[in-house]
């Protein structure tokens, strides 16, 4: 049941990554844009794009953080003390985050959106640099048993460094993906082509990034490498192939399923981190999944909430997300206003129910079920294995 | 927590130059007041919201609809904001109270991860209702609002079943110092469950209707006597009055629950330092070593509120050791009579109201009515926040009651007192920032008082509107 709920929490870390660390990288991409007149374009798609679902998205780390102090608390516990520092850090850039992004427009004056607009461009850089920061620490084993005491070394080591710069490029990496496809569903050619250009530059980088992690992986936790190359090799390499695959179909000009191998290629680093540390839960100490302070009621009980959460949440996120890709949501009272079949139109609600056009339809349900059934299926084999 | 193991961490933290309790309960004091404003307008502004829309839809009536899709901005800025402070708190049960989580996580856990799926649920729908008021049909939007409006409630729920459970544990076997067994039901409804989970929803529903009717009884006040105000006004005023009658009713059988339940808390509440009968009631009164100043004494009262007679024994803090109970008892007391009697306040204004329209059909015309309802939100927030702050320092010192200490909980890290600075300022920038952009929303509104007033921020189109540029 440990092994279970462990699943469970990779999946929804997983989900957290490649949902909301795409939303943060919309951020980074707003953040490089340039000047006003330059950036206004990309800054548009990534608003539009980021707009009716980082909420929904964000909640996946509300509930990450659950599952962790709920299924193992001492882990929780002395991981949050150890590595207080970077974690709040953290959280100052979620807050500024959030509200930057969601009080730019309702701004008025231009000194004020660009103000917001800033501290929400650079939130979107600190959050993922941070939180790669603390998975570096835990993986290279910094994190002791039962911490008193916050540990600024934890999480400066090289690797640690290293993993949050990773995390900012898988960050950028997805975001740039997603927003080729946004991009190409509006017809928007130039947008296409310059966030074509950003994915390939965010690839080699996170690739490059992820390589230089690892072999200084080797010197600071060999045990965790040697594993990462033996058991886990499998999903090293899958991410590697899936990589290599997004950068040859966006060299081709094919955005078809693009968003989801990028997304494929995400979640198999992160569960060849899990596969590789598992069943240890703080690399380098005796606490495994089954020996953090959960008792079998709490596994159960979580098993049974993640199994409501795949009723209830999953397709509710898929009707968001298709209705994000058929363009129903708008902005305000305005609608989005680069949407252009449906603005051409000038009709609202009604005329817009019947099918959307055939190539509307396929990314936004891959997007949200396939990831989800993928998880799910995941979850359901290594629970038989075991 | 082995006590050993407390006891070190006791010790550590006296070692590294004072506890870290008093800093990390001012912190989570200050983020949980911020953020649980913001909690009500995600409990129970939606169901406002489609309260109007809902009338707008099925008479026609085009004065709700717009006032339900300008409130669905506001709702918009009010949830992206409870979004991150909510989020917030998450980390803090865990930067600030590492002791509780390592003890108890497992056991309080469980309503947390209910939450998390109802709190997904008002996130996805949030984002379908607020961003589909353009292209979705009418019905067809309105359902999407009512999961934002259900999960409110439930979510609400599941977080008040930790506070209720933290109130008076139970639910969980510990054998030295672990966690052996969890039963689920028992910790998701503790005995205080029952009056904590509908005095806090219920609270919600008041701050949030009594607010919005704050919003436009200032604008009658102003002279905007239009139908427009008047209707907004009715639609945050007439739920929360008709609800005060029911919360006043569960607030006193609370208080009663509390005195079996959590008997110090009620002592401390209703100062009574000795357990005894025939106990007087003190109407406000600061208790300073043994004195009640400044305090009105009413024979007999607490007795007979607690059990119907005068000769009721009321349990006193003398039934615990000193180091047991709670520090500040005076904050706790005055706490809970403003509390009370700003609801009288509400309940009253409510009955004003009430009583003129079955003789008048009308709202009551004197001036002292409409300051009663400008002031109404204000009011109905202090008296949640006194709520908060009678449940939370009345259970001092105690964070799980009778188990664990708020000192054994707390971060044994320094530096809780610069965090703390930091929340301070950020919180007071982030709240301004939030009423700023609130009265911006609603001069733009009046200004150009038409449904189809540009949005400033975004669209490309309009070359006078620069959208969110980071630099220039």
């Amino acid at each position: 049941m440990a092994d279970a709920v462990g699943a469970i929490l990779l999946a929804s870390v997983t989900l957290y990554a490649v949902l909301g660390g795409a939303d943060f990288g919309g951020g980074l991409w707003d953040l490089l844009a340039g000047t006003t007149a330059r950036g206004r374009a990309p800054r548009d798609l990534i608003d539009e794009s980021i707009t009716p679902v980082w909420e929904a998205n964000h909640v996946w780390l509300v509930f990450d953080l659950v599952i962790f102090w709920t299924a193992f608390p001492y882990a929780f516990a002395t991981v949050m003390t150890t590595l207080a520092l970077p974690i709040w850090l953290a959280v100052a850039g979620i807050v500024l985050r959030g509200a930057g992004f969601a009080f730019r427009k309702e701004l008025t004056r231009p000194s004020w959106q660009r103000a917001a607009g800033a501290a929400f461009a650079f939130s979107s850089l600190l959050v993922p640099f941070f939180m790669g920061t603390v998975v570096g620490a835990i993986a290279t084993g910094a994190v002791p048993a039962d911490a008193s005491q916050a540990s600024l070394a934890a999480w400066t080591s090289p690797t640690a460094l290293l993993a949050g710069f990773v995390f900012v490029a898988a960050c950028g990496y997805l975001a740039a993906v997603y927003l080729v496809v946004e991009a190409g569903r509006r017809g928007d050619r130039p947008m296409r082509a310059y966030f074509t250009r950003r994915a390939q530059a965010a690839a080699v980088v996170a690739g490059a990034l992820s390589l230089a992690a690892l072999f200084e992986l080797q010197n600071s936790n060999p045990a965790m490498f040697d594993r990462l190359t033996a058991r886990a090799l499998p999903l090293v390499v899958l991410a590697g192939v899936c990589g290599l695959a997004v950068l040859a179909l966006l060299t081709a000009g094919r955005a078809s399923g693009i968003r989801a191998i990028a997304a494929l290629g995400v979640a198999a680093v992160i569960w060849g981190w899990g596969v590789a540390q598992y069943p240890v839960l703080l690399p380098g100490t005796a606490v495994t999944l089954t020996t953090a302070g959960a008792t079998q009621a709490t596994f159960v009980a979580l098993v049974v909430i993640a199994i409501a959460a795949v009723i209830l949440v999953i397709p509710s996120f898929a009707l968001l997300f298709r209705l994000q890709g058929r363009h129903m949501l708008g902005e305000g009272e305005q609608g989005p206003p680069s949407a252009g079949p449906v603005r051409s139109t000038g009709v609202p609600s009604a005329a817009h129910a019947g099918p959307p056009p055939p190539n509307h339809r396929p990314g936004s349900v891959t997007r949200g079920v396939a990831l989800g059934l993928v998880a799910i299926d995941v979850i359901a084999r290594r629970r038989r294995t075991r | 927590m082995s006590p050993m193991h407390a006891s070190g961490m006791t010790l550590l933290a006296a070692a590294q130059g004072g506890a870290q309790d008093v800093p990390a309960r001012a912190q989570m004091a200050t983020t949980l007041g911020f953020h649980i404003i913001l909690a009500c307008f995600g409990i129970a502004l939606p169901s406002i919201v489609l309260l109007a829309e809902f009338i707008g839809l099925r008479r026609g009536n085009q004065t709700t609809m717009l006032l339900a899709r300008r409130w669905s901005q506001a709702m918009g800025v009010l949830i992206a904001v409870g979004a991150v402070t909510g989020t917030v708190l998450s980390f803090e049960m865990g930067l600030l109270w590492p002791g509780l989580m390592r003890q108890y996580g497992s056991v309080l856990g469980v309503p947390f991860g209910a939450e998390g799926l109802f709190f997904f649920l008002e996130a996805i729908f949030a984002g379908i209702y607020l961003w589909g008021w353009r292209r979705l049909p009418g019905w067809a939007h309105w359902w999407s609002g009512v999961p934002i409006a259900a999960s409110g409630i439930f979510g609400a729920i599941s977080v008040i079943a930790v506070n209720s459970w933290m109130n008076t544990p139970g639910g969980f076997t510990e054998r030295n110092g672990r966690i052996t067994s969890v039963n689920v039901w028992q910790v998701f409804f503790p005995r205080s469950a029952i009056y904590e989970m509908p005095h806090m929803i219920l609270a919600a529903y008041m701050v949030v209707g009594f607010s919005v009717a704050s919003v436009y009884a200032v604008g009658i006040l102003r002279g905007r006597r239009d139908r427009y105000h008047y209707t907004g006004f009715a639609l945050g005023f007439v739920p929360a009055a008709i609800l005060t009658p029911f919360q006043i009713f569960v607030g006193d059988t609370a208080a009663r629950a509390i005195a079996a339940d959590q008997p110090v808390k009620f002592a401390a509440m209703e100062y009574v330092p000795q357990t005894s009968r025939q106990v007087p009631e003190w109407l406000a009164g600061v208790y300073v070593n043994g004195h009640v100043y400044g305090g009105i004494k009413i024979p007999y009262l607490d007795s007979l509120l607690v059990g119907f007679g005068p000769g009721t024994k009321v349990t006193g803090w003398d039934s615990v050791a000193p180091a047991d109970r709670p520090p500040v008892v005076w904050l706790i007391h005055l706490s809970f009579d403003v509390m009370v009697g700003l609801g009288t306040l509400l309940l009253l204004a409510g009955l004003w109201a009430a009583w003129t329209w079955w003789r008048r059909r009308r709202w009551p015309r004197p001036l002292l009515f409409w300051l009663l309802g400008a002031v109404s939100g204000v009011a109905a927030i202090v008296a949640m926040e006194c709520g908060w702050v009678v449940t939370e320092e009345g259970r001092q010192p105690w964070v799980v009651y009778g188990l664990q200490t708020t000192a054994q909980a707390a971060t044994t890290n320094g530096g809780v007192l610069a965090s703390l600075s930091i929340v301070i300022a950020g919180y007071a920038v982030l709240g301004a920032a939030t009423i700023a952009i609130l009265l911006m929303l609603s001069r733009r509104w009046r200004r150009d008082d038409r449904d189809d007033a540009p949005v400033p921020y975004g669209p490309p189109d309009l070359a006078d509107q620069p959208a969110g540029q980071v630099e220039s």
